[in-house]
């Protein structure tokens, strides 16, 4: 009798602790986000407040993620994650979510933020979609950070979270965003700047990673190598495209690292075009330190590239 | 459609405000400080604008038009008073309230909300060709052999569920249909339903996610074939703590006790149990280590006193460069599998059925398969594996054989494989098969638990 009293108490006990949730207003907010760019922009504005990670690397290809167990690690304990959305995660992320047993973070809970509500999204396709057009994004084409001005509104929207979730630290992430702002504005006047001799220079891309990078600085985007989205090069597209560069002149093939350089090299052979590897993401290089860095980089080879092939 | 009027106007009203401080003349006595803030404000309203854009994107996909229209009225109340037409009449789980004019339906809601709610539906294909002479194990020269249906859904903040029924050319079956509860307190997650069980690897893949056309030897020979371990009951999963960089994770299952030919559950206390304990390690970025331990205990089709257990261990080598990821990978995987079993006499065999060839007394059977592919373009795949096996029946009959296998991905949604299968038989005969595989997906088929 006393054996089984003394079990009861301490199974009472144990799920007395097992449930009683870790107090947060000691320690930082727990951030784990998709891509590198949002944790990076996360960083900005919650400062020394929170502590921030990344689930893919930044030079991997975004939509072919391995859910790996090591990342249930990182989620199990997040107080927020932060996605893309749009479908971009959509082949991986789902089952770490639920694998995760973390009720903070799963869709719709208060630790669940997709940022592309507070993005300008482009390309989202009217009328009936099939996969007829290859791997066509139904809600819209979902790179769309590549933007500083959505840059600027996901900074926005991440700090009206972090303060809903700490409003003790309101003031600290309303003056952290403020700043970036302000740096970000000062940072897109030079690239601008840098861009500005380029603006409407025709470009082709690999995939459509692009749209928002190429509005935003005023480049032209007249083809694709992939003939359709996630569909790789054919040979028959390829001569068409090469035909089309000639036509037009266009001089810039811009792609992703995650890209085989093969059909771009022979296109650039047959155009006199130089291929560009852009980095979409931050810590696609290791100085791609954050935001403003991946930025700087890319603008620093695109104008290189632009002023080689003048 | 009140929530797309309201926030429709409050945008036009945003570009004519952003659009009249464009085109309003400078003031003479402007400065650079007024243009900044000018600017700042113009910058202000695009963002609010864009916000705006993306409320009225969650808006649509969330399906609010219907409901609006009920929103609506129940905020005049007097006028939904007014007229008994009116009353509001509750109409299933998704909260839709059928208004005047709308029909009743039944099952929630009808129109642009009720698809927003309908759950994720995806059809997977399985076409198999088969040439080759295998008496033991014959296939059809062709066969639709599966169309796997998948629902998946969030239920409510606490839960979804994933539904896969597999149509074959003559029957259905549900080959897992549970609920998953996400949000229990202490990281726990717990599933019940029908679903394959966590022995080892194999058993717990859906065909289209297989490497190869068929499965190993060894779950042919012990672990049910097809179907494996796939049965109705409770699961929990937690992660346990661990070393550094290891993942830990420990799954517990109990079932009814009926799974091909492994369990067969004689009356109601005739469950099966699994228990599953993995161990994962991101060995560099680029590669990693899986391994896991698996037992499963149960009663098997002789009756509630004979009983089988199953022990395995599984390892998994992935490298995938990531730079590279899409054009470059190898994996190496092996499971090794020990069943015990509990028969009688063979006498006993004159009054139940007995499988063929079967021994009497307590089977000791062992199998493995050990197999590599990699992945030597952004389509193509080849691979090998190595099959022995060991009969559940009667230990003392031993299979053994190999493939070669190659895999090519016109696209992500359709792949077509072909498999050379040598197969050496406890009964003295070879086989020798070719297989020609087509699949293909159509919807959303959300990614599988890894």
């Amino acid at each position: 009798m006393m054996l089984s009293k003394s079990l009861c108490l301490a199974l009472a006990a144990l799920l007395c602790v097992a449930l009683t949730p870790p107090t947060a207003a000691a320690r930082n907010l727990k951030v784990v986000t998709t891509l590198t760019d949002l944790a990076s922009l996360t960083q900005e504005v919650g400062g020394d407040k929170v502590d921030v990670e990344a689930l893919a690397k930044g030079y991997q290809d975004p939509h072919f993620v391995d859910p790996k167990p090591s990342f249930l690690l990182k989620l199990r304990h997040a107080d927020l994650l932060i996605l893309v959305g749009l479908d971009l995660e959509i082949g991986w992320l789902p089952p770490l979510i639920t694998q995760s047993g973390n009720g903070n973070i799963q869709p719709a809970a208060p630790g669940y933020l997709d940022v592309s509500q507070f993005a300008e999204i482009l390309e989202i396709p009217q009328g009936a979609v099939t996969r007829a057009e290859g791997d066509v994004h139904p809600l819209g084409n979902p790179h769309y950070w590549l933007d500083p001005d959505n840059g600027r509104r996901i900074a926005k929207g991440i700090a009206g979270k972090l303060t809903e979730m700490d409003p003790a630290d309101r003031a600290y992430f309303q003056q952290r965003e403020q700043d970036f702002e302000k740096r970000l504005a000062e940072a897109d006047k030079k690239w601008q700047a840098q861009m500005a001799s380029y603006r409407g220079r025709k470009i082709v891309t690999y995939h459509r990673s692009w749209p928002n990078f190429t509005k935003h600085f005023g480049l032209n985007v007249i083809g694709y190598i992939e003939p359709r989205p996630g569909i790789p090069p054919t040979p028959s597209h390829t001569i068409e495209l090469v035909n089309l560069m000639k036509r037009e002149n266009v001089k810039i093939e811009l792609i992703e690292p995650y890209f085989d350089v093969k059909t771009p090299e022979s296109i650039a052979r047959m155009t006199e075009a130089k291929v560009v590897v852009m980095m979409p993401s931050v810590g696609g290089k290791p100085e791609i330190t954050d935001y403003f860095r991946l930025f700087d980089y890319d603008i620093a080879i695109l104008t290189q590239a632009f002023q080689q092939t003048q | 459609m009140r929530h797309f009027q309201v926030l429709f106007g409050s945008m036009v009203l945003l570009v004519c405000a952003a659009t009249a401080q464009q085109t309003a003349p400078a003031p003479a006595s402007g400065t650079s400080s007024d243009t900044s803030a000018l600017e700042q404000k113009i910058r202000d309203l695009e963002d609010r604008l864009v916000m705006l854009e993306g409320q009225v994107r969650q808006l649509k996909a969330q399906g609010v038009p219907a409901p609006a229209q009920n929103a609506a009225a129940a905020a005049t109340p007097s006028s939904a008073t007014a007229s008994q037409d009116q009353v509001a009449t509750p109409q299933g789980a998704a909260g839709y309230t059928a208004g005047a004019g709308d029909n009743v339906r039944l099952g929630g809601a009808g129109g642009a909300a009720g698809k927003a709610l309908n759950p994720d539906i995806s059809v997977i294909g399985d076409f198999i060709g088969g040439a080759g002479h295998n008496p033991l194990n014959p296939t059809p020269s062709f066969q639709m052999h599966e169309s796997e249906l998948g629902l998946q859904a969030i239920v409510d903040p606490y839960a979804r569920a994933d539904f896969f029924i597999s149509f074959g050319e003559a029957g259905v079956n549900l080959e897992e249909g549970f609920i998953t509860f996400t949000a229990l307190p202490a990281g726990f997650v717990a599933k019940a339903g029908k679903m394959r069980a966590a022995f080892g690897k194999v058993n717990t893949l859906h065909n289209h996610v297989l490497p190869w056309v068929d499965r190993p030897l060894v779950n042919q020979n012990l672990v049910g074939g097809e179907d494996g371990i796939d049965d109705a009951g409770v699961s929990f999963e937690h992660i346990i703590p661990a070393p550094r960089n290891w993942f830990l994770d420990f799954t517990g299952q109990a079932f009814r006790g009926d799974s091909a030919d492994v369990y067969t559950s004689s009356n109601k206390n005739d469950l099966s149990v699994v228990g599953h304990v993995r161990g994962y390690r991101d060995l560099t970025d680029n590669s990693n280590i899986d391994l896991g331990v698996s037992y499963s205990r149960g009663h098997n089709l002789f009756g509630s006193d004979f009983i089988t257990n199953l022990y395995g261990i599984d390892a998994t080598y992935h490298w995938k460069p990531l730079r590279r990821s899409i054009y470059r990978s190898f994996i190496a995987r092996s499971e090794f599998i020990w069943r015990q079993q509990h028969q009688p006499s063979l006498a006993a065999c004159q009054t139940i059925p007995c499988p063929l060839n079967m021994a009497a007394g307590f089977q000791r059977s062992f199998g493995f398969y050990a197999s590599g592919d990699y992945q030597f373009a952004r389509r193509w795949f080849m691979g090998a594996r190595v099959d022995r096996s060991d009969r559940a029946f009667n230990a003392h009959l031993n299979d053994q054989g190999g493939s070669l296998v190659l895999t090519y991905w016109p696209s992500e949604f359709a792949q077509i494989r072909g498999q050379y299968r040598f197969t050496r038989y406890a009964d003295k005969f070879d086989a020798n098969e070719a297989f020609i595989q087509l699949q293909f997906a159509l919807g959303a088929h959300g990614a599988h638990p890894f």
